[in-house]
């Protein structure tokens, strides 16, 4: 029953409308891709859209009163709790289309979108709330490994490895030392109808993913899992965040994939992947790496890829070339 | 009460009056979490959806946070929605609590007070209200089931008034009202929504004309968002003593903000809240007759609170008990309610002799000789330094 069918495939960017819903003004740094992913979100989702945001980055930079960046109706209220809010509205526009308050055939999309911080740590509560009631919610987790808002501290989100201003690296401790929270395995553990990993250097695909995901709505909630390289934090020079976002899929750091009614598939197959090396050598967050830390971050990811592999039943992500 | 007689009143404790409420107010969205005392009134409203007599949609939250957070995303969407709470689940609300003010939610919370942990206990004090005192919501106490039910009609009436828009909560003792029965009038739908018709939050989240709701305040603009709660809260006083004016009128049976009772000719006063009251009421008469010439200042109103009227009525007296049934650990007065009645003491002037009594924390019983003491202290009219915790074993 997978829903491809019904949406309609965008092939290119040019395949976006050209008005903009998340316009020109914000205060996110320079480089960051936050941005784009929002940017692109919005075009997919037009205009019947309304938008609920977690405390973070997003949110800080781009609603400094009296402006706003957001030309739908946009809400936030704290930080852990998107995912009840966004419940909240859905309700409302159910019971009030019910009652004949709003025209029964009015359509409106609701999107949650967070940080890792709001969504895999403080707001997972909430999260798993509204996924398993079913809420036809479109959750959109902007990923950037840590609590860039506050100043870089790590997150359940953060990879084995990195520096963060609460996992620095010295004597004793070698930056982070516990694995990255598989946030998209728990969400699709609710059965939900579609959930998905996209990364901004693939724009087509990230965009196919979140119509697909709106798509879903008509079933229950999506879950989108997107990788935001944040120039900020990962220490690395404002023009690479794109750079960066494709090393991340062509190292199998982090694959992208969907799960369509229970259904895996990896949407961009890695013949020969690259080195681990490739990926951290541009990010001042490994810089204190030694060669045998990042040969054993290599086979960390090695073991990723074969589960993943395992996971779509044939090889998908192929062997370091 | 005189219109109580002539309808027909239906044996109610006041959570099924409140969820009586609910129903006859057509509340769009509930969204709550169980927790005792509190568990019937949501339990009633589930009932009333499941059998098709109140349409609404109900939100099964994981946690009161998410409970309140739903509630207040769904009121700025446009429907009139509930919940209810009590205890650690107010106490887990409470960084809501001041967002749904902030964001000037017209929102209705029943809260059926209850003791707050550690040690754990399920019992009635008002510990957990008290902690949610400076929230910036507009607070009410019931004293009765039927209050309760009246209250929470009155209430959706003020807060969705635009010249209003905050959240309250009416607040009323767990156990001792929430399963207790009284007799109560409903007034169905059609009288109720007469009374008070829905009106949606005016900038509601409607794509046809965005809104950015909940933005980040820069210095230069947060004080000032601020300083609007404080002239909202306060100048909702006598829109709230309007509303209970209209009800009167329409249904015969209206509160006021602080009441006197048995004031006449007494020189002393008991000021408390709730099912304390209602038992004062009964008591009063009889200890009257036996040389007590003691009053009750029942405070209704508690957020804003009714200043003027409270100095109307203590300008002349010589003491004032209050009883508080929540600790303020380490303050002048341990008693939260008191220190206040101190300040506005100074504030306005007042000559009386505060006696803060600190009664009922964990539900400690009370029974009528206990009120007798009380009265008798307040009629006595000794000095006290300190805080007296009635009741305690030392």
């Amino acid at each position: 029953m997978s829903s491809e069918k019904k949406v309609r495939r965008i092939k290119s960017l040019f395949d976006l409308p050209r008005d903009e819903i998340f316009i020109s003004g914000h205060g996110l740094c320079a480089g960051c891709t936050a941005g784009t992913i929002m940017r692109t979100l919005t075009k997919v989702a037009g205009k019947d859209t309304i938008i609920v945001n977690a405390t973070g980055c997003v949110e800080v930079a781009t609603t400094r009163y009296p402006y706003s960046n957001w030309l739908v109706p946009w809400f936030h209220s704290a930080f852990e709790n998107t995912g009840a809010s966004a419940s909240g509205i859905v309700a409302a526009i159910r019971a009030m289309k019910k009652k004949g308050i709003i025209p029964e055939d009015k359509k409106v999309k609701v999107i949650a979108v967070g940080g890792d911080g709001g969504t895999v740590d403080i707001g997972l509560q909430s999260l798993s709330g509204m996924l398993e009631r079913g809420d036809p919610v479109m959750y959109v987790l902007y990923d950037n490994e840590a609590y860039m808002n506050t100043g870089i501290q790590r997150s359940g989100s953060t990879p084995y490895g990195a520096w963060t201003t609460t996992t620095p690296a010295g004597k004793v401790w070698r930056g982070e030392w516990r694995p990255k929270k598989d946030i998209a395995s728990i969400a699709a553990a609710h059965g939900i109808p579609y959930v998905a990993t996209a990364n901004p250097a693939y724009p087509s695909d990230m965009a196919n993913k979140f119509a697909k995901g709106l798509e879903a709505l008509e079933e229950g909630p999506s879950f989108i899992q997107v990788l935001m390289p944040c120039t900020t934090g990962w220490r690395f020079d404002p023009s690479l965040g794109i750079t960066i976002s494709r090393l991340a899929t062509e190292t199998g750091v982090f694959p992208l994939y969907e799960i369509d009614h229970g259904e895996f598939r990896v949407t961009f197959p890695v013949a020969k992947r690259k080195h681990v090396r490739e990926y951290l050598k541009l990010q001042g967050r490994f810089a204190h790496l030694t060669d045998e830390e990042v040969e054993h971050i290599q086979k960390l990811i090695d073991a990723q890829v074969e589960k993943i592999n395992k996971r779509a039943g044939k090889t998908v992500i192929g062997p370091l070339g | 009460m005189q219109a109580v007689e002539s309808k027909r009143a239906r044996p109610l404790n006041t959570n099924h009056a409140i969820a009586n409420a609910v129903k006859d107010l057509d509340v769009d969205v509930i969204s709550a979490y169980p927790i005792t005392p509190q568990t019937t009134v949501v339990e009633k409203i589930s009932e009333f959806v499941a059998k098709g007599e109140l349409e609404a949609e109900f939100i099964h939250v994981e946690s009161e946070h998410s409970a309140l957070s739903a509630a207040i995303s769904s009121s700025v969407t446009g429907a009139r929605t509930f919940t209810a709470t009590a205890s650690q689940g107010l106490a887990l609300m409470h960084e809501i609590l001041h967002i749904a003010s902030g964001l000037r939610v017209p929102l209705v919370m029943s809260v059926a007070m209850r003791s707050l942990s550690a040690p754990i206990s399920i019992w009635n004090d008002q510990g957990d209200l008290f902690n949610a005192r400076d929230t910036g919501w507009i607070i009410l106490f019931a004293h009765t089931a039927q209050e309760a039910y009246d209250s929470i009609i009155q209430a959706y009436k003020f807060v969705e008034d635009e010249r209003v828009l905050l959240p309250a909560i009416i607040a009323y003792d767990g156990y001792l009202m929430s399963h207790t029965i009284e007799p109560v009038v409903t007034e169905g739908r059609e009288k109720v929504i007469k009374f008070a018709p829905k009106r949606h939050y005016p900038y509601r989240l409607d794509p046809q004309k965005p809104v950015t709701i909940g933005p980040i305040a820069p210095p230069e603009y947060y004080y000032e968002t601020k300083y609007q709660q404080v002239k909202a809260i306060n100048g909702s006083l006598p829109i709230i003593e309007e509303v209970d004016k209209d009800f009167e009128k329409e249904f015969g049976r209206g509160y006021g903000i602080i009441e006197c009772y048995m004031c006449e000719g007494a020189d002393s006063l008991i000021m408390t809240n709730a099912s304390y009251a209602a038992s004062l009421k009964a008591f009063l008469p009889e200890f009257r007759e036996q040389g007590l010439k003691v009053g009750l200042l029942r405070l209704r109103l508690y957020r804003p609170f009714p200043l003027k009227k409270f100095v109307e009525y203590t300008s002349n007296i010589k003491n004032l008990l209050v009883v508080d049934r929540a600790i303020s650990y380490g303050a002048p007065y341990q008693g939260p309610l008191a220190n206040e009645v101190a300040g506005a003491k100074v504030k306005e002037g007042l000559g009386f002799n505060i006696i803060s009594v600190v009664a009922g924390i964990g539900q400690r019983r009370m029974d009528h000789e206990d009120f007798y003491a009380l009265a008798r202290m307040a009629y006595e009219g000794r000095k006290r330094e300190e805080t007296v915790f009635y009741g305690v074993r030392e």
